[in-house]
């Protein structure tokens, strides 16, 4: 089975967000792979357990991302690939980053592809979709169970709280939702294999892509924070008078019920 | 220069979702004067047409087909196409749900389009549109304009107010037929499992419950004091992994994005991850037995106490209110 992982490196959830001269500030902040695409990795290493074969990670991005595709190779992921737009690049959106992947998958065969339904920090869930339409292949979102047999696939995908269970086939790319597995940490001999296997950087040129052929078709033009939240009133007294309080302030005040 | 825009309506329990008439006003908003077509799409949707006309379509195209009964990317995918086709519009909006999440980049990748992916506000109006969406979950937000080709936006339930209804308006509905074929996808079944059906995302009110509510039996009066106000139950990453309640129900920055008018975070303590998946609600209450849990920090309204204790008599203050 050959299998890829599409993963981002994202801010730590952790991290606070600043804003300057139009940019967030990311001096000093933590990096970690993006949450959904563990489960994508986690997925994918269950899934060459299972059915012999290989794992892929795929990452685009700059010579910093190398940390998160060793955790990945960390994990159990055999094999990694990093798209280093640095030098070709200054502005990327999802209609480049879908056509980039997509470029280095269209002659793999892969029979399943896993991405996180959402990146943290962009939210805006586009590539996995793109990719798939692009290679031409099925492919479902959010999913929370995925099982494997010959070349037909049974899922689970969540749907706003509620569960499909639809069956498909290989080529598959599905992206995953929280509650699919439980990703692993990285052991000690697997950070030791890690640094071992094999890593192989690609630029465009080796992708035979044109700079003007992933053009972005949309352009950020600010990044702002949102107006800080003050504190309102925490509320004194007997507690079934605050309740009361409470509930007066909803209806007369903020008029929300 | 106007703008034909085509926006996609999505129905729930053969009711059309406000989501998609949040979508007709944004349509309005950048089609500069131009003409606003609802499209609608499934196994049978004529009846629901005129809702849309009256929330400020100007028409509506409908595709009906057996195979259109549950949405797959590729049923509904080939129905668009052949109305894009048909219409050509210079702008498309759907609604970011889990089947517009799902379709929309597929019909970017497709016509090789850009996608602004759910959008919270519009500033400007026209070709001057600019969208502003959240990232990093709302801890920041940025505006994107269209570079080029067609615009191509989905918005966020919940946050652009719908035009008001006006029941005397009138408009052609016309229907396009699809032979839908090649389904690669099929759903098998579907289990309902949401609230008394207001979803999370669309709910104008929801009542949240962290590691306070100690078990799944305690997440009962939540349920109950967010039947009572027509919401929806969501939860802190700390329920979800204490096994209290599912993870769909999870809001934070894994987990999901929610804006309601109000927000009850009952013994949640407020850890960052969770913040940025509510602060942009518009009133917040909080309940926590600890007077310094972060949730305090951003609550409009707070009580320091048991949220066993403050809950039903909160469900018995509000039923008060109401029938009065």
């Amino acid at each position: 089975m050959n299998i890829y992982a599409l993963v981002k490196r994202t801010f730590d959830t952790e991290e606070k967000i600043a804003v300057s001269n139009g940019k967030i500030v990311d001096d000093g902040a933590e990096f970690i792979i993006n949450p959904y695409d563990e489960y994508a990795i986690e997925e994918a290493i269950q899934i060459r357990d299972e059915h012999g074969g290989e794992v892929t990670v795929i990452t685009i991005g700059d010579e910093e991302a190398e940390k998160q595709l060793r955790t990945a190779l960390a994990m159990g992921a055999d094999k990694a690939v990093l798209i280093n737009t640095e030098d070709d690049l200054d502005e990327m959106d999802e209609f480049t980053v879908a056509k980039l992947v997509a470029e280095y998958l269209k002659d793999k065969n892969a029979d399943v592809i896993l991405a996180g339904n959402v990146a943290i920090d962009g939210g805006s869930g586009q590539v996995g979709p793109r990719v798939a339409e692009l290679l031409g292949i099925n492919y479902v979102t959010t999913i929370t169970d995925l099982k494997i047999d010959g070349t037909s696939a049974k899922i689970i995908r969540d749907v706003e709280g509620d569960s499909e269970t639809i069956e498909t086939s290989l080529p598959l790319l599905v992206t995953a939702q929280q509650g699919l597995n439980e990703p692993r940490y990285p052991s000690l001999p697997g950070i030791m294999k890690a640094k071992k296997k094999p890593l192989e950087e690609l630029e465009l040129d080796d992708l035979d892509i044109d700079e003007d052929d992933v053009e972005p078709k949309t352009e950020t033009v600010e990044i702002f924070l949102p107006p800080a939240k003050e504190a309102g009133r925490v509320l004194e007294g007997d507690l079934a008078d605050q309740v009361k309080e409470l509930v007066n302030l909803l209806n007369k005040e903020a008029k929300v019920l | 220069m106007s703008k034909k825009v085509l926006v996609l309506g999505e129905a729930r329990e053969g009711a059309l979702r406000n989501v998609s008439f949040e979508a007709i006003a944004a349509a309005k908003t950048v089609s500069g004067g131009g003409e606003v077509v609802g499209l609608l799409v499934g196994e049978s949707v004529q009846s629901l047409a005129e809702e849309l006309i009256q929330y400020g379509a100007d028409r509506v195209v409908t595709v009906e087909h057996p195979h259109l009964k549950h949405y797959t990317s590729d049923g509904y995918g080939q129905a668009f196409m052949a109305v894009y086709e048909q219409e050509k519009p210079d702008a498309v909006v759907f609604g970011h749900t889990a089947n517009g999440k799902d379709l929309a980049p597929k019909i970017a990748s497709k016509l090789g389009s850009g996608l602004i992916s759910d959008v919270t506000a519009i500033e400007g109006e026209g070709d001057e549109s600019l969208f502003v969406r959240p990232i990093y979950s709302g801890k920041a937000f940025e505006k994107v304009k269209n570079k080029e080709g067609l615009l191509f936006f989905t918005i966020r339930p919940n946050n652009i107010a719908p035009l008001e209804k006006d029941a005397s308006r009138t408009g052609e509905i016309s229907s396009v037929s699809v032979d839908i074929t090649n389904l690669r996808t099929i759903i098998k079944e579907v289990v309902r499992k949401s609230t008394e059906g207001v979803d999370l995302s669309e709910a104008k009110v929801v009542v949240a419950g962290g590691r306070g509510v100690k078990s799944a039996d305690g997440f009962k009066p939540l349920e109950e004091l967010a039947n009572l106000l027509g919401g929806a139950v969501g939860a802190s990453r700390g329920a979800c992994d204490a096994d209290y309640c599912d993870y769909s129900l999870q809001i934070g920055q894994t987990g999901k994005v929610v804006t309601p008018d109000l927000y009850i975070a009952a013994g949640i303590s407020g850890a960052i991850q969770h913040m940025a998946g509510m602060s942009n609600s518009k009133v917040i209450v909080a309940i926590n037995k600890d007077p310094e849990a972060n949730i305090f920090k951003v609550a409009d309204y707070g009580i320091v106490g048991d949220l066993f204790e403050v809950v039903p008599m909160m469900i018995e203050e509000i039923k008060k209110v109401q029938t009065n």
